[in-house]
């Protein structure tokens, strides 16, 4: 099985669209997610400022104390160690090591301490370090150790306790012990304490955060349903009332702008509701007259009928005179009829009483059955009908006999314009549009003619004798069934260059496709582009 | 034999124009022009068909149409002024078997008169099984199991051009050329209610039809084993 290029993109699209639907369509979500937008952005930003803050405010007071304290304790060991009597190495080594102890004692379990001999020491006593921590000395970098034998003085800097990887800071100074030569004390501070105190804000800090933006959503979302819903409950509202619920009204609660709202839209509601019913009124008045008029014309019209034919049938008989006449009038008659029907059938349509009956029906038999209708009598005028019809079905949901009519409307429009010209027509559809253009290259018509050529009665040019008979309504009634059909007849035409019409009729009830089928302006060598051409029955026999 | 031919209609013109057209046919016009007159004119002449105008004083002619149908089978042409749907949809469902809309020619009126006239007897004679009835094309009978089931002259022919040919699809435009004598394509509505009302009389159960069949989106045909 394979997927066009088109419907794996369509299957890759989809959710994406689905979201965005679901977006654009929303107010809710839109409001919600760009309060929790912004929301997380400003917490996240204050957050991380305070906790800075803090936590710098911490270390800086926490390490000038330790530098007070490693400060003093150095000197006040510098200064045991100078006024000591020790001179022996054992008695060096005790002392060191007292040192050392009371040092540590004095530091707590939160400092511990290295003594190393400096690099530069050339003294032949040999100390026994064993006070020291010896986990401890890995935290003393190369760097740490360079500082003091360059500078001679206190140095510090932070490091990872060993053990745990905490937040440390490591004091280094410089000590000398007279005879065993230069010592570099060192005091490793854990910060385990500030950290724990950081890490307590911090989560003080994101509980209070989360509540907060938790908070804004909620009231967000309280705030905006509370705006959202009355604008939804109209929107419900005013769909019951576009379905025809004519009666549907908003409930008008308290007296704030949602009860503005409301009481606004109910009073628009009924004054729709009065003018529909009047329109409903009239159009029912209307009807009736329409069928009044209908009967009372066509009982007399029955008569003169009858008689009318009599006659003709009879006029052999008759001098030459009458018998011209018992012709005319017959002729006559039948215009006259056929006005009357075009009559009554544009204020039926007027009157919103036209009837349609949907079937599915294929354009092209629809348009061949005219064009075959009608070529004896455009081959009298000297006019040829080419049909053109493109490929597969032309199916789509329509009352066959008024389609027939549009048809044969622009048929014999395009006969009698078309100065012996061909007339060429074409049939094409789309997914959801079926087309028919029916073109001639006559007189044509001119932009503001082509406005106008739908107009009841209206003629381009007076002068002009009617040939193929018609009422002056043909057009109207023709553009009146396109519209009836949701389909759209347009023309368009140049003068001396004849005129093209063009009818799209959905195929089903989705309406008329974006893609038309057919362009409306189509010149003489565009017709064998849309398809074959469809040889009459009436062109077999000449 | 001339045929006698009532015309139901309150305007005078009309009918005296019919009148003149029928007599130029050789037919016998009789004339009624009051609803509530048209059933005892109706007993008294016995026409051999009607041409009856539905928008009349007293009595309509959608009554009339189903008074005559309740004693007579006689066929009833409807006169209607207007072409709406439903008038003539209410107008066939009462029983009348055609309908000409005002205004009308005299040669298409003469038509479908003769067409409504002429009977059904061009083919074979004899009797006709279909189901579980007899027809009896010559005595325009048709029997089941012995008792007669009264059937108009019309219903009659739809029945008996359709059972002819049992299996066969009959088209609607095919059974109005050979049922009512249209020569060009005419209004399908005739048959679908024809139908409906052929069914009622003949099928043990209208909804679920046994005898006449449905085609979907062609026709009708004859159903059930013949013999």
């Amino acid at each position: 099985m394979k997927f066009s290029a088109r419907a794996v993109g369509m299957m890759l699209l989809a959710p994406v669209q689905n979201l965005w639907r679901r977006w654009t369509r929303s107010m809710l979500l839109r409001v919600i997610t760009s309060t929790l937008v912004v929301g997380l952005a400003a917490v996240a930003v204050l957050g991380g400022y305070v906790t800075t803050q803090i936590r710098d405010g911490l270390v800086e007071k926490r390490v000038e104390r330790i530098l007070v304290e490693s400060a003093r304790d150095v000197d006040s060991t510098q200064q045991t160690f100078e006024s000591s009597p020790a001179e022996t190495p054992g008695e060096l080594q005790q002392l060191v090591n007292d040192q050392l102890q009371a040092l540590s004692k004095l530091g707590g379990e939160s400092r511990g301490l290295v003594l190393l001999r400096a690099p530069a020491n050339d003294s032949d006593v040999f100390l026994t370090l064993s006070g020291s921590d010896p986990a401890l000395l890995s935290i003393i970098t190369p760097d740490l150790r360079a500082a003091i034998a360059t500078d001679e003085s206190q140095f510090w800097q932070f490091a990872a306790e060993p053990d745990d990887g905490g937040p440390a800071v490591v004091v280094g100074a410089p000590l000398t012990l007279i005879s065993p030569g230069d010592y570099e004390l060192y005091f490793v501070y854990s910060l385990s304490d500030e950290e724990d105190t950081l890490d307590l804000i911090q989560r003080v800090l994101a509980f209070g955060a989360t509540v907060l933006v938790v908070l804004v959503v909620f009231m967000t979302w309280t705030v905006t349903l509370q705006a959202v819903r009355p604008i939804r409950a109209a929107a419900r509202v005013a769909a019951r009332l576009a379905d025809g619920h004519l009666s549907e009204r908003m409930r008008v609660k308290g007296n704030d702008e949602m009860a503005t709202l409301a009481t606004t839209f109910n009073d628009m509601a009924t004054s729709l509701q009065r003018q529909i019913t009047r329109m409903e009124d009239l159009s029912r008045l209307q009807r009736r007259f329409v069928s009044d008029v209908s009967h009372e014309l066509r009982t007399p019209l029955t008569t003169v009928r009858m008689a009318s034919d009599v006659l003709y049938d009879a006029r052999t008989d008759f001098a030459p005179s009458v018998a011209r006449s018992a012709e005319l009038l017959s002729t006559q008659l039948d215009r006259f009829e056929e006005l009357l029907a075009d009559l009554l059938e544009i204020s039926r349509i007027d009157a919103g009483a036209a009837q349609l009956d949907f079937k599915d029906h294929e354009l092209g038999d629809v348009v061949r059955d005219q064009v075959e209708t009608l070529a004896p009598a455009a081959s009298d005028q000297g006019v040829q009908l080419r049909l053109w019809m493109q490929d597969g079905p032309h199916i789509a949901s329509m009352d066959a006999p008024r389609v027939g009519r549009i048809v044969r409307n622009l048929l014999s429009n395009a006969i009698e314009h078309a100065q012996e010209g061909p007339v060429d027509i074409a049939v094409s559809s789309t997914a959801r549009t079926v087309a028919v253009v029916v073109r001639d290259y006559g007189v044509g018509l001119s932009a503001s003619q082509a406005q106008r050529v739908f107009d009841r009665f209206w003629r381009g040019d007076p002068a002009r004798a009617r040939t193929m008979g018609g009422t002056g309504l043909g057009l109207s009634i023709a553009r009146e069934d396109a519209l009836l059909h949701d389909g759209v007849l347009e023309v368009s035409g140049r003068p001396g260059e004849g005129a093209s019409f063009r009818l799209m009729l959905p195929c089903g009830s989705r309406g008329l496709g974006l893609r038309e089928p057919l362009p409306l302006d189509m010149n003489e060598n565009h017709f064998p582009e849309v398809g074959m051409r469809v040889s009459l029955a009436s062109e077999a026999e000449l | 034999m001339t045929a006698k031919i009532l015309v139901v209609d309150d305007d005078p013109a009309v009918a005296e124009m019919t009148g003149i057209v029928l007599r130029g046919e050789g037919f016998e016009p009789v004339f009624c022009d009051h609803g509530d007159r048209a059933m005892e004119i109706f007993r008294a002449e016995q026409p051999d068909v009607i041409l009856l105008d539905l928008m009349l004083p007293g009595k309509s002619g959608i009554d009339i149409c189903r008074e005559i149908r309740a004693e007579s089978g006689v066929p009833i042409i409807m006169l209607t002024a207007k072409s709406d749907t439903v008038d003539v949809v209410i107008g066939l469902e009462s029983g009348a078997d055609d309908y000409i809309p005002k205004p009308f020619k005299p040669r298409e009126l003469i038509a479908r008169v003769r067409a409504r006239l002429r009977r059904n007897d061009s083919g074979a004679t004899g009797v006709v099984r279909i189901g579980d009835l007899e027809i009896d094309v010559t005595g325009h009978r048709v029997t089941r199991a012995g008792d007669v089931v009264q059937l108009t002259p019309l219903e009659f022919d739809v029945l008996v051009t359709l059972a002819r040919a049992p299996g066969q699809v009959f088209t609607r435009e095919v059974l109005l050329e050979d049922v009512w004598g249209y020569r060009h394509a005419a209004d399908t509505r005739l048959v679908n209610v024809h139908i409906q009302r052929l069914r009622a009389k003949i099928e043990r159960d209208p909804e679920n039809p046994e005898i006449v069949l449905t085609v979907r989106g062609v026709g009708y045909k004859a159903g059930g084993h013949t013999s």
